[in-house]
């Protein structure tokens, strides 16, 4: 179980990560500006294994890596959103960050709500409701079980 | 059955036919990195455990948004990318051009039908040649640097049709606005937009750069424009029987056709805070501003900077105004010092910026602060881009710009 961190619509890269802060040397320099400008409190408050719960186009905006793997960092253990922008959803599947299309979360939780995600199953459960979510295309699940593309790569060399 | 552009360009790379949906591995033609990632793509490249890049000649670096210096910190980024460079014997490095999507195609590093792809939301520029480029990150472009290869989705196509005679204050910049405010910030997400229709054609390449520049902010994977005789002309070369078969077959499979009249179009913002936030000017004007930005790669071409010199010439931007101006290449500044255009932009007080990324990527060349005001020809208008979160950035034409700097507010362009 996660807690439950909601935001809004087009929540763009920038907002996620500001672009003053994305030349820091590493992401752990990095990570506790996440969501500065839409909750200064955010990366205080999250704890390893709770979700990021969006409207639609979550990550639009520029290429920047640094907005999932900030978020892994933090331990966020899935982006759940209504949509997703597609740099953004590349970036997390390489990293090992789940991200998960979900049409009806959002408009039914709240921001500290518990959360359980069932990946394979493809179903999130919050208040003991559960909602159906779209699974990954086997290739990408696939990087994403290996631990992203560094690991799948290495992988694919050992064959 | 007929195909779109960004199917037959990814049918001739991987020698069969596709359809949407279908994913693929493809070669690589050419790659771009610029001077923010270049850091982290030689971190995971090493992490990787590769040796060499898969073809040298194939790989471009770009210093631009950190050009010059504004920070001490900025300048690890030169010093790793002149190391990783040294290293790996890149070919193209360029440490003061300009702008890397102004650089990729005026320097002939993209030609039709290529797949190119870059560490930058904004790689989508490449389509106004005709080929098929898009951002990536910086792990995935580590990983394309030692494979030579990366896997896609094809795309979806949405046609975008426009015919007849543009009025003479309206720029391809209030097209692609209006576009983006009718797709909205995601109606393009994983898709291709395909340009077609006479007044296309009768656009100039760097206006078509301007549009499929900012075809991401509607979500887009890409923006194609099939190559014809002005895209030869750009190219400086003759396009081949198989560079001029890149159109949209007619009974080609489109998800969404969109048809526009030119004579409809009018000059148009996006408001604070976002890209899809599109209202026609004259329904903003007689708000103050503080800045006018005229450059990026969305907006920072000779035909830009000429458009907003045939607004200014011999009148004087407004006493509280700054205009910035900064041509998006070397070779963009010294044609508009060769042909007046900057004698009449100088002369009527604009301040002339070193070719960069400046102001657009908010680190130097103008930031600005709370409840402070510019209208700004680049492509992004998000919380806190050029200074701080409380900072009103509304997006422009080149010639709406102008125009509001002489006047001190939001104005409609002659």
């Amino acid at each position: 179980m996660g807690k439950i961190f909601k935001f809004g619509q087009d929540v763009d890269t920038d907002q996620i990560i500001a672009s003053q802060y994305i030349i820091y040397p590493t992401i752990d320099e990095m990570k506790v500006h996440t969501f500065e400008s839409l909750d200064s409190d955010f990366a205080a408050n999250v704890q390893p294994g709770d979700y990021v719960v969006a409207s639609e186009n979550f990550g639009c905006g520029s290429s920047r890596e640094q907005a999932p793997s900030v978020l892994k960092a933090l331990g966020v253990k899935a982006v759940v959103a209504k949509s997703f922008a597609r740099i953004f959803y590349r970036n997390a599947i390489n990293i090992g960050l789940p991200v998960i299309v979900c049409k009806e979360l959002h408009d039914n939780v709240q921001t500290g709500e518990e959360m359980e995600l069932f990946m394979q199953e493809g179903v999130v459960r919050v208040n003991d409701k559960e909602y159906e979510c779209t699974r990954l295309p086997e290739y990408m699940q696939g990087i994403l079980d290996q631990g992203g593309l560094i690991a799948s790569l290495n992988k694919e060399e050992e064959k | 059955m007929g195909e779109t552009i960004i199917e037959k360009i990814v049918r001739n790379n991987v020698g069969r036919v596709v359809h949407p949906g279908d994913i693929v591995t493809v070669n690589v033609d050419r790659v771009m990195i610029h001077d923010i990632f270049i850091p982290f793509v030689a971190a995971k490249f090493e992490e990787m455990g590769f040796t060499k890049i898969w073809d040298t000649d194939k790989a471009v670096l770009i210093y631009d948004h950190l050009v010059p210096a504004s920070q001490v910190d900025d300048t690890r980024h030169f010093r790793e990318g002149n190391a990783f460079a040294a290293k790996y014997d890149m070919k193209h490095v360029h440490r003061s051009d300009g702008i890397c999507h102004q650089l990729m195609t005026e320097a002939g590093y993209v030609k039709p039908g290529n797949i190119v792809f870059g560490t930058d939301s904004h790689t989508t520029t490449y389509g106004c040649v005709g080929a098929f480029s898009s951002g990536i990150g910086y792990t995935e472009m580590a990983s394309i640097l030692g494979t030579g290869t990366l896997w896609i989705r094809v795309p979806e196509t949405i046609k975008i049709h426009i015919t007849g005679k543009l009025p003479a204050n309206v720029m391809a910049k209030d097209i692609i606005l209006k576009l983006i405010g009718d797709l909205g910030a995601d109606g393009a997400t994983y898709k291709a937009l395909e340009f077609t229709g006479d007044t296309i054609e009768q656009m100039s390449v760097a206006s078509r750069m301007s549009m499929s520049n900012m075809a991401v902010e509607a979500g887009a994977k890409c923006a194609l424009f099939a190559p014809d005789e002005k895209t030869a002309a750009y190219c400086e070369m003759t396009l081949t029987q198989k560079e001029r078969e890149l159109v949209g077959d007619t009974d080609a499979q489109y998800c969404q056709v969109l048809h526009y009249q030119a004579e409809d179009f009018v000059p148009v913002m996006a408001c604070p805070s976002n890209v899809d936030k599109i209202k026609p000017v004259s329904e903003l004007v007689g708000k103050e501003i503080d800045q006018v930005f005229i450059g990026s790669c969305t907006n920072g071409r000779l035909e830009d900077l000429m458009a907003a010199a045939e607004i200014v010439r011999g009148k004087h931007v407004a006493p509280f105004v700054k205009l910035i101006v900064t041509p998006a290449s070397r070779k963009i500044y010294r044609q508009a010092i060769e042909n007046g255009t900057m004698e009449v932009l100088t002369q009527a007080g604009a301040i002339v910026t070193h070719p960069s990324c400046g102001l657009c990527c908010g680190r130097t060349g103008g930031i600005l602060t709370d409840h402070e005001t510019v209208v700004a020809t680049n492509n992004r208008n998000f919380l806190g881009r050029m200074g701080t979160s409380k900072v009103g950035i509304y997006l422009a034409s080149p010639r709406t710009a102008a125009a509001c700097a002489i006047a001190g507010k939001i104005v409609v362009p002659e």
